[in-house]
């Protein structure tokens, strides 16, 4: 399928399927490229692509979180380093995300055993990138009209209460500067958790603006705090889905990291050449594209509407 | 990394010409059939797309007359273990393709091959093929309790069983591919598929003549894999909450190699 001279096969011992090494490695590096020009995680694009590359959807979810490990560790690490980092705000994070996790794992299991798993992965998918991709898209044109139009473009600013102020059980975070009941920052945690364990992802897309709008954290240590929570809970993710679902393929998480690191440092270096909003048009139209290709395969008439699988529950 | 693509033993096979003279002594039916595998383990890297399995027999004591006729018929089958599956039917709700109605089957072969020495309705009946439950379309399938909600959609995900697992490759049927090389020796290639399920595989030898069921004789193979991804797979099975730490510390690993190499700050 590829226009190179030679091919070399690896298989994938859990995926149980033959793959191009190249083809691997370079969609990590691809990854890898567009999380450094963008600053995010990368795995909300991975775990599509590897579902169109045919890895089983449970092998390329579970293989998503531990991919993104690596990338988010590197990053957690750099933030550590210049002291953007919220330790108390990313740990109670940690805890909540560890109880979404659980709680997603269950009803990953769950899914696998009614057969419903690979739909649900795909609707998922379809809604968090089409919304995602829509309010980015919108908000990059915006902000390109106002440039236009001479105007300074700037992120809606944060700083005025909201609804999330008036919850109790308040507490002191001090590195983000912040006063804030601790239920939104589990719930917080809590969905990312979940979201990390069923669909794959560091869930660093949902995290960022939701402590930038809700939380009210400034912009600086958002990201660092975000990282941290990330590596812990897609840690977590890993240990679970290996144990419970023998679905992490170490072998094809191998591939994808090493391409991502090697992409990531060019893609951050190309990143800080564009500007930002053209930036962000260009990440939501792919985000968008994705979504849309995964949304027409939903739609598509299959090839064979019967399929047989292993029995799970009753083990042989 | 080079993968090397190789059956790493292929099962030898010779024929087994023991119990000839204590059999001998039967009046009618003398005739018996055995099939002999040299080894009784195949090992199968990772790498491994599908080959032929060749199984050497030896029909004895037949009667010449007969078997210039050419009316005497072997059928060889290789059953893999047994397995619970579920067969699922896509329905479509709102415009998207769902997975709706299932009907759950026990003590299913896992892969099955077969080789003949002709098509099947040339040996014999429907009805001893249905009694020796040879053949893919007369393998019991066997549904689990409560595993389908009625007696139709049971008859309809039965007759789709077969056609999925002949489409993935794990059935098969191989007709004319049992031959005879002497009046005695005969050789029956099988087909084992690049999905071929490890564990204890059956392999059995059915005698016909003239449209009459003789005999059989059977003999069992393990099928193992091996190699460094077989070995991961294995791994990832047994020890899993190792496996999941060491996938995580690859991970780390790997994140904080790429920050000495790239380093920026």
């Amino acid at each position: 399928m590829m226009g190179l001279g030679f091919v070399l096969g690896i298989y994938l011992p859990i995926a149980e399927i033959s793959v191009n090494v190249f083809v691997l490695f370079f969609m990590g590096a691809a990854v890898g490229f567009l999380s450094g020009m963008f600053g995010v995680g990368g795995g909300f694009l991975i775990t599509p692509l590897l579902i169109f590359y045919n890895i089983p959807p449970a092998v390329a979810v579970a293989t998503g979180a531990n991919q993104v490990i690596a990338s988010s560790f590197s990053g957690a690490l750099t933030h550590f380093k210049r002291g953007t980092l919220d330790f108390k705000l990313g740990s109670l994070l940690v805890i909540g995300g560890v109880v979404g996790a659980g709680v997603g794992i269950y009803v990953f299991v769950l899914l696998r055993e009614l057969g419903q798993l690979d739909l649900i992965v795909s609707l998922l998918y379809v809604v968090f990138l089409s919304t995602i991709g829509g309010l980015m898209l919108y908000e990059s044109v915006q902000a390109m009209r106002r440039t236009r139009a001479g105007q300074l473009a700037t992120l809606k600013k944060p700083g005025q209460h909201n609804w999330v102020h008036k919850l109790p059980f308040k507490m002191r975070f001090r590195a983000s500067k912040i006063y804030v009941s601790i239920i939104p920052v589990m719930v917080l945690g809590a969905a990312i958790g979940f979201l990390s364990s069923i669909m794959g992802v560091g869930g660093g897309f949902i995290m960022v603006p939701a402590m930038i709008y809700l939380l009210k954290v400034p912009t600086n240590v958002v990201i660092g705090t975000s990282l941290y929570q990330i590596v812990f809970v897609t840690a977590f993710t890993t240990v679970m889905q290996a144990t419970t679902n023998q679905s992490v393929d170490i072998v094809l998480a191998m591939l994808l990291m090493t391409g991502g690191v090697v992409g990531a440092q060019y893609g951050a270096r190309i990143g800080q050449k564009l500007r930002g909003e053209q930036l962000r048009a260009l990440l939501a139209l792919l985000v968008l594209a994705v979504g849309l290709r995964l949304a027409i395969e939903l739609f598509v008439t299959p090839d064979d509407l019967y399929s047989i699988t292993l029995a799970m529950a009753s083990g042989a | 990394m080079m993968m090397m693509i190789a059956v790493r033993a292929l099962a030898l096979i010779v024929p087994i010409l023991a119990g000839q003279g204590a059999l001998a002594q039967q009046p009618v039916n003398k005739e018996t059939v055995e099939i002999g595998l040299s080894t009784d383990t195949i090992a199968i890297t990772s790498g491994f797309r599908g080959t032929d399995l060749t199984v050497f027999g030896a029909l004895d004591n037949a009667d010449p007359l007969i078997q210039r006729q050419g009316r005497y018929d072997i059928v060889v089958i290789l059953e893999g273990p047994a397995r619970n599956f579920v067969v699922r039917r896509k329905d479509r709700y709102f415009g998207i393709w769902v997975n709706a109605e299932s009907v759950s089957f026990q003590h299913i072969p896992a892969s099955y091959s077969l080789a003949s020495t002709r098509s099947l309705q040339d040996i014999t009946t429907p009805k001893i093929f249905r009694q020796l439950s040879l053949g893919v379309n007369n393998i019991f399938y066997e549904p689990a309790p409560d595993g389908f909600g009625s007696s139709e959609a049971l008859q309809e995900f039965t007759t789709e069983l077969p056609r999925l697992k002949l489409k993935q490759q794990l059935y098969s049927q191989r007709m004319g591919d049992v031959q005879f090389l002497s009046s005695t020796l005969f050789r029956a290639t099988l087909s084992l598929p690049a999905n071929v399920p490890v564990g204890k595989h059956v392999a059995r030898a059915y005698l016909f003549r003239n449209g009459e069921f003789l005999r059989e004789s059977a003999t069992s193979l393990n099928i193992v894999k091996a190699g460094l991804e077989f070995r991961i797979y294995r791994a990832a099975n047994q020890h899993s909450l190792l496996y999941g730490l060491f996938a995580v510390f690859l991970a780390v690993l790997t994140g904080w190699m790429g920050r000495l190499v790239f380093r920026k700050d």
